[in-house]
């Protein structure tokens, strides 16, 4: 299947009318109205005789409300919390984004992932308070409300934890989960809030300055170091989400947004920069989020997520609807830049279609793509494969893997592999 | 434009000629200077943070004999015994096994300094109760697990002077990777 997108064959469900129903109903509706004259005094009783007038269209709908909440038949769609401790430490852990029920690229709030080191805080907004301190020549106090006053940016940008995709490395055999509880440590949105190089302009960064800590008003105080470069650079102090204040688990009421970095640098529940000389080597800089290699070295500060992409639909636990054209929709971003191509295969990496890759491709952000795919009722083998505009190429999983220390658990930016089998089932496996 | 022209409306001639000019300018933004100083006070409470050079820790200090008692009393439930682990991490061991294919990355074998240790009891611990801990008992617990691990004796006593001094095993065990 070495075709271009231009050349690829519709889809067979393009040539058939939109809805089928709507025919259907047409259909009744003329033939009701010659009825109308002979039966007037009942024209509700036939209509409701009719099997293919829904029960909902018959009576008044629910009233307006003050927040809407998705349909009660979504209810499965849900994020997948995992709680290592139990009931040590049940807000400490991750719940991972059901990437695989979404479409698009932008992730509902109340499904964005969490990964939480103590739980979420319940912050007042008019008692929370940042402060910008260290090498600067003023430090500064920022209530919520001063903050409102500057002015304000907006950037669409994944967040994506460094520890995503690690069932893929850490378990010796592919787990049978869903996409989305496989790699749903990674949501995008729509960012809104003050450049940080803005505040740290006005504090008066010193000479000598590198580095600066932000840290969380969590029961963890949860820090990390950031090099100022990239704190100048595109970093955000985030007060909105996808147009509304930030969740409480997404740092209520400010966060930062490190762009293409690895998630927990953008530390939430913001309340503290410090401006310093050096890192500050904190816990979840050292002993957690460094790369074991196999020579007993870690390597330390790897911000920048690889170049990724992953299929979603159809993808693990799916089961196909019998032979015939399928549209292949999948997710691909990197930490470095823009997504620049995605080539898909359906032999286990053999052969390669480019795909087509959904405008506007935004930098650090996740990107759509899509192509149709013929399932001939065979076994399949499902992959995708991204490049971005650095050059960088996702790589399999064997080499990934070959790179690290056994049980190294982060920066996994492998290829997925989701093999359909004759009966349609769909599973993951390694390739 | 027409918001600012109307504020300036009332202010004579000349300040109605910069106030027009100001709000269209996007690389000049007449936006800022809305926070306030910081206080002292506000900085001495808020700074919590320790690098590798000791500075800003407390005064005081503490040696394991000392910190087996805090240990048992607030910590024991969740890091085991003498720091043996589950349900949380297990503190202590491990060392010289990083490079084998059973590596144990303990805060003895694998933390790089033994400040960041200090740092992360004090602000993050324990897990039900955080920052309950006085600083005469992170000094203490954070001696107790050096010990434990066998990089301190029993009866040296951690402080802001000895505490930056400790020679973790693993301290040229990590390659800077933040300009790759």
């Amino acid at each position: 299947m070495n075709r271009t997108k231009r050349d690829l064959p519709k889809p067979t469900t393009s040539s058939r009318p939109e809805n089928p129903r709507a025919i259907d109903r047409r259909t009744f509706l003329a033939h009701s109205a010659g009825l109308a004259g002979a039966a007037a005094a009942s024209v509700a009783a036939p209509a409701r005789a009719l099997d293919d007038v829904s029960p909902w269209s018959l009576s008044p709908g629910k009233p307006m409300s003050g927040y809407g909440q998705p349909s009660k038949f979504e209810e499965p769609v849900k994020r997948f919390v995992v709680q290592p401790y139990g009931a040590f430490g049940p807000g400490t852990g991750i719940s991972r984004t059901p990437l695989h029920a979404l479409e698009g690229t932008i992730t509902p709030n109340g499904l964005h992932f969490e990964r939480h080191h103590n739980g979420v805080p319940e912050i007042d907004p008019a008692q929370h308070r940042l402060i910008v301190h260290g090498m600067v020549k003023k430090p500064l106090v920022f209530t919520m409300a001063a903050l409102a006053r500057y002015p304000m940016t907006s950037r669409i940008y994944f967040i994506e934890c460094g520890g995503n995709s690690n069932p893929n490395s850490m378990s010796p055999k592919p787990p049978q989960l869903p996409a989305g509880a496989i790699h749903g440590l990674l949501s995008t949105s729509e960012w809104t809030g003050v450049p940080l190089a803005l505040l740290l302009d006005e504090a008066g960064v010193e000479p000598g300055a590198t580095w600066l800590l932000a840290e969380g008003a969590d029961p963890v105080a949860m820090s990390h170091s950031i090099p100022l470069e990239k704190a100048l650079d595109d970093v955000l102090v985030a007060v909105y989400q996808n147009g509304e204040r930030l969740r409480p688990e997404q740092g209520y009421p400010v966060r930062l947004v490190v762009p293409g970095w690895l998630g927990n640098c953008s530390v939430k529940w913001l309340r503290r920069i410090k401006v310093t000389d050096g890192p500050m080597q904190a816990k979840d800089e050292t002993s957690k989020y460094t790369d074991s290699m196999p020579d007993g070295k870690a390597r330390q500060f790897t911000f920048v997520m690889g170049v990724k992409s992953v299929i979603t639909r159809p993808s693990g636990g799916m089961k196909m609807q019998g032979p015939g054209w399928y549209e292949i929709s999948g997710l691909a971003w990197s930490g470095a830049g823009k997504i620049r191509k995605v080539e898909v295969s359906a032999d286990g990496g053999a052969s390669w279609t480019e795909a087509a890759l959904q405008e506007p491709i935004f930098s650090k952000s996740l990107s759509r793509f899509r192509t149709p795919w013929e399932w001939k009722g065979g076994p399949a083998m499902l992959q995708s494969r991204a490049t971005d505009d650095q050059g960088r190429v996702q790589p399999a999983r064997a080499p990934w893997l070959a790179q690290y220390a056994p049980q190294q658990r982060y920066h996994n930016n492998s290829i997925q592999t989701w093999a359909v089998s004759a009966d349609g089932s769909i599973a993951n496996v390694y390739l | 434009m027409s918001i600012s022209r109307i504020a300036c409306a009332g202010l004579g001639l000349a300040v109605v000629a910069a106030c027009a000019v100001a709000p269209t300018s996007p690389e000049r933004s007449p936006l800022g200077g809305y926070g306030r100083a910081a206080t002292a006070r506000e900085l001495a409470a808020w700074d919590i943070s320790v690098p590798p050079t000791g500075a800003g820790l407390p005064a005081g200090g503490a040696t394991a004999k000392q910190g087996e008692a805090v240990y048992v009393a607030k910590c024991v439930a969740c890091h085991g015994e003498k720091g043996a682990g589950k349900p949380a991490d297990v503190l202590v061991g491990g060392i010289g096994s990083l490079a084998t294919p059973n590596a144990l990355r303990t805060v003895g074998s694998f933390w790089p300094y033994a400040t960041t240790l200090f740092d992360y009891v004090r602000r993050a611990m324990p897990i039900t109760n955080p920052m309950s801990l006085s600083d005469q008992e992170t000094y203490a617990v954070t001696a107790y697990l050096l010990h434990l691990n066998g990089i301190i004796a029993e009866n040296d006593e951690m402080n802001a002077k000895t505490l930056p001094q400790v020679k973790m095993p693993n301290r040229d065990g990590f390659v800077d990777w933040s300009r790759k």
